[in-house]
């Protein structure tokens, strides 16, 4: 009994500084948030009780508000299952066992480590640019383009999906563990019953990696929607042209920091929570129908 | 006939994914070119890798700075808040991954049920009321908010030690129990040892985080002599620095030699970590 006891304290002990962490950073900011977003609040007077209107406000008479999500949902929509698509494909070419493969292997991995940094947003917003690498190379085959894509506003929102796709090298390296967990036999098995290497793709490489596609495609749209850096590099913290590159949290933060409105910002921040709670729930919901636990498979 | 038909693929192989490599890293030795071309090069050819002469004058016009703030400053607040942070994150992460795997103390599932829903908590919703905290607490134009919270664990990395200490087995745990050593002994002298290479990983992440992490400082920070790299940069494209390109090249290539030198000497660690735990770099 007076081990159990001890257990207990020693136990909270150690775990003290993610209690004190979860209770101070998270527990306490979520729930005030929630009660700032039933406010007015401008950092220098009190927060003055609202109850819905910035709730009511946000969806019927913000135009940029509108403006954001959908550029947001485009975002993630788009950059979401490209960078899935390219970390998967990228991985089935990469998972072989020959000389060399460490060094490509690296140099996919190189952009997604270094993608979020203020450089590479900073590279990125020159690439694209006027006068920009992308301009000049298609001059060189001939194609004259002297408009800078970054402020198109027709093309500025899919130069971040380039960029969010070019970082697809951590989500590759996942792949590629799952991949060298697939045993040898389930393919050699399988050409002997004559499939073909599409039906071996769809038949046993997806099905057995699709617990980590979940894992991948759950934590990258979270992220996805949570980008900041890039939009407010390239767009030198407006969002622009014409708020094609508004991001969410973009926008979030233009509210909260430029105007000091805290408390719309905070009711911003409670219908993200609630959205990304949602999307989660129904990719963890559609997940029984598309993902496979070979536990109770079959093969 | 056959053996020939293989070295084609090979080589085929090879043409693709190596092209498709280089176009990967293509922008990043743009980057680097860029900043040693004279500065009415840059976007004259852009499409080349070659600078007609190597100009090393953008580094020092970069490294100057603004308004009196050099990089040398900017740096050493980079490193300051990047050791401070690295240090209390696997320390405390460790900790708490100890208590989580190895006592079974009360409650021990329900926090940790807590932590793996923090791991997918988005950041918009408590950014603002920790700004507001941390104002009331006068810790803005400090150091303090960025460093303070990472003394307090970090659940990716809680779960990366967590799967580590797994693997060691609890015989262990026992044979050191019944030569007297407590709780507090087992974790010094039996499991510490053991995680090392855990605690490397979860090291390496917290270091490209905060190297890298823009929006807290951009939050906390307004004092330009308190900026980190990550920041400062951002000056370049403000106002009448605007046409500094080559410096501004110069500066982000530089931001980028610390990123690239821990990955070619810990790049086995960074691997590892993740595929482990999906670590995202």
């Amino acid at each position: 009994m007076k081990l159990r006891e001890n257990d207990h304290v020693v136990g909270y002990a150690f775990a003290a500084p993610f209690i004190l962490g979860f209770l101070l950073f998270i527990v306490y900011p979520v729930f005030s948030s929630l009660y700032y977003s039933f406010t007015n609040y401008n950092l220098l007077e009190a927060p003055s009780w609202v109850g819905f209107d910035n709730y009511t406000k946000m969806f019927t008479d913000d135009e940029k508000y509108a403006k954001s999500i959908s550029v947001t949902l485009n975002y993630v929509l788009a950059s979401v299952p490209l960078r899935l698509a390219f970390a998967l494909g990228v991985a089935m070419l990469l998972n072989k066992a020959i000389a060399g493969i460490g060094l490509y292997r690296s140099a996919y991995y190189l952009p997604s480590l270094i993608g979020g940094s203020v450089a590479v947003s900073i590279l990125w917003s020159q690439v694209f640019g006027d006068k920009g690498l992308v301009n000049s190379a298609l001059g060189l085959i001939g194609i004259e383009s002297s408009t800078s894509w970054i402020g198109n506003p027709g093309t500025a929102l899919w130069t971040l999906i380039a960029l969010s796709v070019w970082q697809f090298g951590s989500s590759m390296l996942i792949f590629l563990a799952g991949l060298k967990n697939i045993p040898k036999d389930y393919y050699e098995a399988a050409s002997v019953d004559g499939a073909n290497k599409v039906r071996q793709f769809f038949k046993i490489t997806l099905p057995l990696l699709s617990p980590i596609i979940l894992f991948n495609l759950i934590m990258q749209t979270i992220s996805a929607f949570m980008t900041f850096t890039p939009a407010y590099i390239i767009s030198r913290g407006e969002g622009g042209p014409l708020d094609e590159t508004l991001l969410y949290s973009l926008y979030l933060y233009k509210r909260a920091f430029t105007f000091y409105e805290m408390g719309y910002a905070s009711a911003m921040a409670w219908v993200a929570l609630i959205a990304i709670g949602l999307v989660t729930l129904l990719i963890f919901q559609s997940s029984r129908y598309w993902v496979h636990y070979e536990s109770k498979g079959d093969r | 006939m056959a053996i020939s038909r293989r070295q084609w693929k090979t080589v085929f192989y090879h043409l693709l994914v190596g092209l498709l490599a280089l176009g990967m890293i293509y922008p990043i030795l743009w980057l680097v070119a860029s900043s040693l071309k004279p500065n009415d090069e840059i976007f004259t050819t852009a499409y080349s890798l070659i600078p007609s002469s190597l100009e090393w004058g953008n580094y020092a016009s970069g490294w100057a700075g603004f308004a009196g703030n050099s990089f040398g400053t900017f740096f050493k607040n980079s490193f300051i808040i990047v050791s401070l942070s690295t240090i209390g994150a696997v320390c405390s992460s460790a900790l708490v991954a100890y208590a989580f795997s190895r006592i079974p103390f009360f409650g021990r599932g329900f926090w940790f049920g807590c932590m793996m829903l923090t791991l997918m908590l988005p950041r918009d919703v408590t950014i603002i009321p920790q700004y507001i905290m941390f104002s009331e607490l006068g810790w803005l134009q400090s150091f303090k908010p960025l460093i303070v919270p990472q003394f307090l664990g970090i659940p990716f990395f809680i779960f990366l030690i967590m799967q580590f200490i797994r693997t060691v087995p609890a015989d262990l745990d026992e044979a050191a129990k019944i030569d007297g050593c407590s709780k507090y002994g087992i974790f010094f002298k039996v499991i510490l040892p053991l995680i090392v290479p855990a605690m490397m990983t979860s090291a390496i992440f917290s270091f490209y985080w905060t190297w890298e992490d823009f929006i807290h400082p951009l939050l906390y920070l307004n004092q330009p002599e308190l900026y980190p790299v990550s920041l400062a940069l951002k000056l370049f494209l403000d106002g009448e620095s605007l046409n500094n390109w080559g410096g501004m090249f110069a500066m982000s290539t530089l931001s980028l030699v610390p990123v690239f030198v821990i990955f070619f000497i810990f790049q086995k660690y960074i691997v590892d970590g993740i595929s482990t735990s999906g670590l995202k770099g």
